[in-house]
């Protein structure tokens, strides 16, 4: 960066013809208007209320929860584990765990509920979710005229099939779902296993009793 | 006994007359019922400029709708189209926005004068429509002076432009007046000096004569149009530059350059005050455009032999559609100019080449509209036009860019 350089001279500026440019402009403006009435890929204006642009899997705003099967109220993945209430932020994220007369947890939420007025979309409740229930959903109508009750999502609003989530990133849905089946059938080969176990230790002890009988038979014979 | 008149006058009924058909039904009626001479002429006056007054605003309309679907369509969007069948309702839906909002005045304004501006601004400019020629058979008034008329009322533009700026009471509109008078001022007088070439050719000031003057065609082909001439291409090229200016639009719209000065006169102005501005700013752009194509692409005449069967007027508006789509394609494209480069651009290269088209034309006129003339015309424009050239590339070319850091 030597001193000398900032004084550089002025370039003699090229020559060209006089109002070419001008011309060039006026050629470039009327490419532009003659090829917007046959070219599609020019006009990219989607008809917003009539049409809609496909949202792309990497779209996220507000928190949704994930169930299983048809009914979102025994399939709900959530076990209300408070887990995203803790981490989330701005703290909109509101818990109460279910319980039963007795007072024994039931693992599922009784009243969930995200303010969305509050939520900044930073997608940590779905990042921290160990039960795969909680996802970032793609809706974005949700303007509403009712301040308070209107921004306040509940379990009715934010509960949401696996297959609404398949729909909304293919992706990280089948990955989800193939890791959940696994999971599934190794508990169930845990289970059997554990039954069969049981079973052969069942048999085994009746076999044990069998023959500590036969032998005490054999005690009282001899 | 009317209708029996009303029948037989087959001329009545032709397209080329259909323009004038409501001034001459009028004129019929008050004749059979036995109004006098005067009130007959008067009364004809009336429905003649009521024609062009509705064909005027009603091409407003349409050209504040078609301005917005050509700039978008120029961006690659579609532009209005929610009210009705491709937007065609946009202006209505516009004028009734416009006449329901809140008349705003300002409480340092000058009360009188903050009302009389709008609605002045658009009187010179249907003033000016009412002296061209439209076609063979249609000029609402024609006089032995319109060109002289034409621009001593449309010099009016600027009194009212002043007016809304002074009377707002506020700075922005008073700097946007003031811009705007230097401006019209300025180009003002390359718009004479290169309508004088056609004046000084034609011998005559009454725009019908000048359109008549424009007849026939060279080689079998070519119209017989000023613009077709050495000192005409030249001279027509200033007008319409200079027109661009007179007319504020892109890229000389510096009075109402709403990134430097809100909207130049007509901040203070609200509601249906404002819509008078822009209406009064395309009945001006309307008008300029109408005597450019009067003196320089020959009026309501045909552009090729053999197309005279057409009414003239389709000629007159066809040509209008062409410049007015011009004037929308050089807002799209361009930016706007400085105050110093628009005001060296009108005293050094407008000013001068509007100027030598006078000689050119006299020359053209004395040795005889033919080969001669050309080969002494066309070197008497071009040479000073490429002096010209030269010196504003050397002078206003902007320098080399060099960075200081990001290089070496």
């Amino acid at each position: 960066m030597n001193q000398d350089k900032m004084e550089t001279p002025a370039a003699p500026a090229r020559w060209t013809w006089p109002g070419l440019g001008l011309l060039q402009g006026l050629a470039v403006s009327g490419k532009n208007f003659v090829q917007s009435f046959y070219k599609k890929e020019r006009m990219t204006t989607v008809q917003y209320p009539e049409e809609r642009a496909p949202i792309s899997p990497n779209f996220r705003n507000f928190p949704f929860l994930c169930y299983d099967g048809d009914d979102p109220k025994a399939g709900l993945r959530c076990t209300a584990c408070t887990i995203c209430e803790k981490e989330c932020p701005p703290q909109c994220i509101y818990i109460v765990l279910d319980r039963d007369e007795n007072g024994k947890s039931l693992k599922r939420p009784k009243v969930f509920d995200i303010d969305i007025s509050v939520c900044m979309n930073c997608g940590i409740c779905a990042e921290v979710c160990p039960f795969d229930s909680i996802y970032m959903d793609g809706e974005y109508e949700l303007s509403t005229d009712d301040r308070f009750g209107g921004l306040m999502l509940g379990l009715d609003r934010l509960s949401k099939s696996a297959d609404y989530h398949m729909k909304l990133r293919p992706e990280q849905a089948t990955e989800v779902m193939e890791r959940r089946k696994a999971e599934e059938e190794k508990k169930a080969a845990a289970a059997a296993a554990k039954a069969a176990k049981a079973k052969a230790d069942q048999e085994a002890k009746e076999k044990a009793a069998a023959e500590a009988g036969a032998s005490g038979e054999k005690g009282d014979e001899a | 006994m009317m209708l029996a008149a009303i029948q037989t006058d087959e001329s009545l009924w032709s397209l080329e007359w259909l323009p004038r058909l409501p001034q001459r039904l009028v004129e019929m009626l008050l004749h059979k019922l036995g109004a006098s001479e005067w009130f007959v002429d008067f009364g004809g006056l009336l429905a003649a400029a009521v024609t062009v007054v509705a064909v005027f605003l009603g091409a407003f309309a349409l050209l504040s709708l078609i301005e917005r679907k050509t700039l978008a369509r120029v961006q690659n969007r579609i532009g209005p189209n929610r009210a009705g069948w491709f937007g065609i309702l946009q202006p209505v839906a516009d004028g009734i926005k416009m006449l329901t909002k809140e008349d705003i005045v300002p409480a340092r304004a000058e009360k009188l004068l903050h009302l009389l501006a709008p609605i002045l601004i658009g009187l010179p400019a249907i003033l000016a429509l009412g002296v061209i020629p439209y076609g063979r058979e249609w000029t609402p008034v024609s006089l032995d002076l319109g060109l002289l008329f034409f621009f001593s009322i449309g010099a009016l533009t600027e009194v009212s432009v002043f007016m809304a700026g002074w009377a707002s009471g506020s700075k922005f509109p008073m700097l946007g007046a003031m811009r705007a008078i230097s401006q019209m001022v300025s180009y003002e007088l390359p718009l004479l000096l290169s309508a004088l070439g056609v004046v000084m050719v034609t011998g005559s000031l009454s725009l019908p004569e000048i359109v008549a003057r424009q007849e026939g065609y060279h080689l079998g082909f070519l119209p017989a149009w000023n613009l077709l001439t050495p000192w005409g291409l030249v001279g027509g090229l200033v007008f319409f530059i200079a027109a661009l200016a007179e007319s504020n639009r892109s890229p000389f719209d510096l009075p109402e350059g709403e990134s430097e000065i809100v909207a130049g006169h007509m901040t203070e102005y609200s509601g249906f005050k404002y819509a008078l501005f822009f209406m009064g700013e395309y009945l001006g752009l309307f008008a300029i455009s109408g005597l450019g194509i009067t003196l320089f692409l020959g009026g309501w005449q045909a552009p090729l032999p053999g197309l005279e069967f057409v009414p003239s007027w389709i000629w007159f508006f066809g040509k209008l559609a062409l410049v007015i789509f011009l004037f929308l394609w050089i807002r799209a494209t361009f930016p706007r100019l400085r105050i110093d480069q628009l005001m060296r651009f009108a005293w050094l290269c407008l000013i001068p080449m509007a100027l030598l088209t006078l000689p050119a034309a006299a020359i053209w006129h004395f040795t005889g509209r033919g080969f001669l003339s050309w080969v002494v015309t066309v070197p008497l424009l071009m040479i000073p036009w490429g002096i010209l050239t030269v010196i504003f590339n050397k002078r206003l070319a902007p320098a080399t860019r060099t960075y200081r850091f990001a290089d070496s």
